[in-house]
């Protein structure tokens, strides 16, 4: 056990200081803190690895007010990974369906925004644009997390859709 | 029994082809009785099947790997075949590629009892890949997947996915539980199913390298560096020794970052939540060093047919040899914190038990079957160079439970810290990539690497104008949806995640 709190306490602080903070990109619809639901919608998993990376001390996501949630009841973002294949386009609809208002939409990655490499597949819709039309997009196979965290940012300072 | 339908290979007979220091052999009948009896012959003797696919000529292909080298069965059809014979009462994990046959080509596995969908999910009028106008209709299907019933006193299901509660990968798990202990567990994938084989055919080869990078982007060097040797193969390409050298150590540090994360998110299921935060930051270093260095976080199409897209410099090697150093120190002492830590233990002894047995019938390899008494690793079972030349140890345990599978990463990381070492401290240099010849007429090849999960194989069939004719890459996840089934019952529900992870399947690999 000393081993293990020797090195906590030897690690210290590892998280960077962000690029941007929620003060700065304007508080849109949300108060202090956002929810994030995560769904793959047929990703290679590469996205995912980056998301957990958003995680680690080292991005640290959660220390400035956003956390990844288990239900969409209590999301204010719907963070999409993944051409949206035929498989998932159901499952990502009822999510999305089941977030209360107000709520965002954010495209992370290439296959996301426009299928990617897998565009123009019989088994996918080649991204959100015709099944969810993102509010926010972030460009990158796989975007490097402080983009997806800048993307957070944007999504949670994004004005209302016009409708 | 008839002369044609005796086996035509024994691994005495001897493999034909040597490429990347793996022995192996094309074999190829318009036989199904001689399809099937050479697949017994080969699973008498231990030979485990690795992947079973159809390509559109059609023909039904096996790959069958023996301690020996690797088999590739091939069963020709007729253009108007309906069915096949099917391997699953040879090897019990040939029926999902079987039905995922059917799915996809609408041929039927001759013999297959369980004929239930696996990658249709009711969205297909008829079979997407079947070369025919007016295909075969695939066997009626129910409007909700039947699921195997466990019936009995107090037992209910639980379904979970395929949205799951985190950041993982999309698919379907049919616990069936008595209180809280778990009877039987079924997965059902698919949702991640984009179509790669279509998407293969018709590309040209650096689009089609891109592909096989995102198969699975946690495997994108064992991937991409299959399809290449796949493509080297076919074409007669001689591969630089500087090149093979940088190809090892980029398939080492995919190995050493996905062990961490693992090591990490496992420590952090079991309730260690600081796990995350000890082993992750060790993960980001060693991605930014990737980025910096080969130009992207997770070496994604940093291996290419004929090559590798960054070589290495004298400043390189020293940044890395500083990193390996690093590494070695930090694992060190979080391998004795886990060790010591009794509560953690009490979490992976005894969990998720996978038998010797058990993995053996299913053919299990990689990590997961090393954890379980199955001791096949490609690199240290053939010559592989360079590797080889620094004799790998092999990781075996025997208990097959969450403690051995966590046991054997840490044993694998500390191994790869010291190929990599030696491996940087013995560059030949310079890395000179092959330039790609046009073949004149489609030619085949086979590449098969020793991935962070277990072997990942990669097939192509390339045409002049160098395009890709087709081509099927996969990993070990398939089987490993099996070896979880096998060892989940019995335990808690609450233990599922943990159990889960320390397997690592990958959705996307497995769906394709």
């Amino acid at each position: 056990m000393w081993k293990l709190l020797w090195k906590i306490l030897k690690t210290g602080t590892l998280t960077e200081s962000p690029v941007r903070t929620q003060e700065e990109t304007g508080r849109g619809p949300f108060r202090h803190s956002a929810s994030i639901r995560h769904v793959d919608a047929g990703s290679c998993n590469g996205c995912e690895l980056e998301l957990w990376a958003l995680e680690n001390p080292v991005t640290s996501l959660s220390s400035r007010g956003f956390s990844f949630v288990a239900s969409p009841r209590h999301a204010d973002i719907l963070l999409v990974t993944g051409p949206v294949s035929c498989h998932m386009k159901e499952a990502l609809e009822t999510t999305h369906q089941a977030m209360p208002a107000p709520k965002r939409v954010l495209a992370v990655g290439d296959c996301a925004i426009s299928g990617g490499v897998f565009r123009g597949s019989y088994a996918t819709h080649d991204g959100l644009s015709s099944i969810l039309p993102p509010d926010v997009s972030v460009p990158g196979c796989p975007p490097p997390p402080e983009a997806i965290a800048e993307g957070v940012l944007r999504a949670f300072g994004s004005p209302p859709p016009p409708s | 029994m008839e002369a044609d339908s005796s086996p035509f290979f024994s691994p005495e007979t001897g493999f034909d082809r040597l490429h990347g220091g793996i022995p192996h052999t094309v074999l190829v009948t318009e036989s199904p009785d001689r399809y099937l009896a050479q697949a017994r012959l080969l699973s008498n003797d231990g030979a485990r099947l690795l992947t079973l696919w159809s390509d559109s000529l059609p023909a039904i292909r096996a790959a069958i790997l023996l301690r020996e080298g690797l088999v590739l069965l091939s069963l020709s059809l007729p253009k108007d075949a309906a069915s096949f014979p099917s391997l699953s009462s040879v090897f019990p994990t040939a029926v999902r590629f079987e039905r995922t046959i059917h799915d996809l080509f609408g041929l039927i596995p001759d013999g297959l009892t369980d004929l239930r969908p696996w990658i249709d999910h009711g969205l297909w009028s008829h079979p997407p890949l079947s070369p025919s106008p007016f295909p075969p209709k695939r066997l009626a299907q129910e409007e909700d997947y039947p699921f195997v019933r466990v019936r009995g006193e107090g037992v209910h299901e639980i379904p979970v996915g395929p949205v799951h509660a985190g950041i993982i990968e999309p698919g379907h798990f049919r616990f069936s539980v008595v209180g809280e202990k778990v009877l039987r567990l079924e997965t059902r994938m698919g949702y991640t199913h984009k179509g790669i084989a279509r998407l293969f055919r018709g590309r040209s080869l650096p689009e089609a390298a891109r592909l096989a990078s995102r198969i699975s982007g946690d495997s994108a060097v064992a991937s991409s560096l299959a399809f290449s040797k796949a493509i080297e193969e076919a074409l007669d390409i001689e591969i630089s020794e500087g090149v093979r050298f940088v190809r090892a150590l980029l398939l080492e540090r995919e190995r050493v970052a996905n062990h961490l994360a693992d090591l990490g998110a496992l420590g952090n299921d079991a309730g260690l939540a600081v796990a995350l935060s000890l082993y992750h930051p060790l993960r980001e270093a060693m991605h930014r060093i990737n980025l910096s260095l080969f130009g992207h976080r997770l070496l994604f199409d940093s291996v290419v047919p004929g090559g590798v897209s960054t070589g290495l410099s004298e400043a390189m090697i020293e940044t890395l040899l500083r990193e390996n150093e690093r590494l070695q120190a930090e694992v060190t002492l979080l391998e004795r914190i886990y060790a010591d830590h009794g509560g953690l233990q009490d979490r992976f002894q005894n969990t998720g038990i996978l038998s010797p047995e058990t993995a053996g019938r299913l053919g299990i390899g990689g990590v997961a079957g090393r954890a379980s008494g199955q001791g096949w690793d490609l690199r240290i079972d053939h010559r592989e160079d360079p590797v080889h030349r620094f004799a790998p140890a092999l990781a075996l345990d025997h208990v097959g439970d969450v403690a051995s599978r966590v046991r054997i990463r840490f044993f694998e990381i500390f191994e790869s810290l010291r190929l990599t070492h030696a491996l940087l401290t013995s560059f030949p240099g310079p890395d000179i990539c092959a330039t790609i010849p046009d073949p004149p007429a489609p030619r085949e090849g086979t590449g098969l690497v020793e991935g962070f999960r277990g072997e990942v194989l990669g097939w192509v069939r390339i045409l002049p104008g160098k395009i890709l004719g087709e081509a099927h890459i996969a990993d070990g996840s398939s089987l490993l949806w099996h070896a979880l089934e096998a060892s989940v019952p019995g335990n808690l529900v609450a233990d599922f995640p943990l159990i889960n992870k320390s397997f690592n399947p990958s959705y996307s690999a497995s769906d394709l």
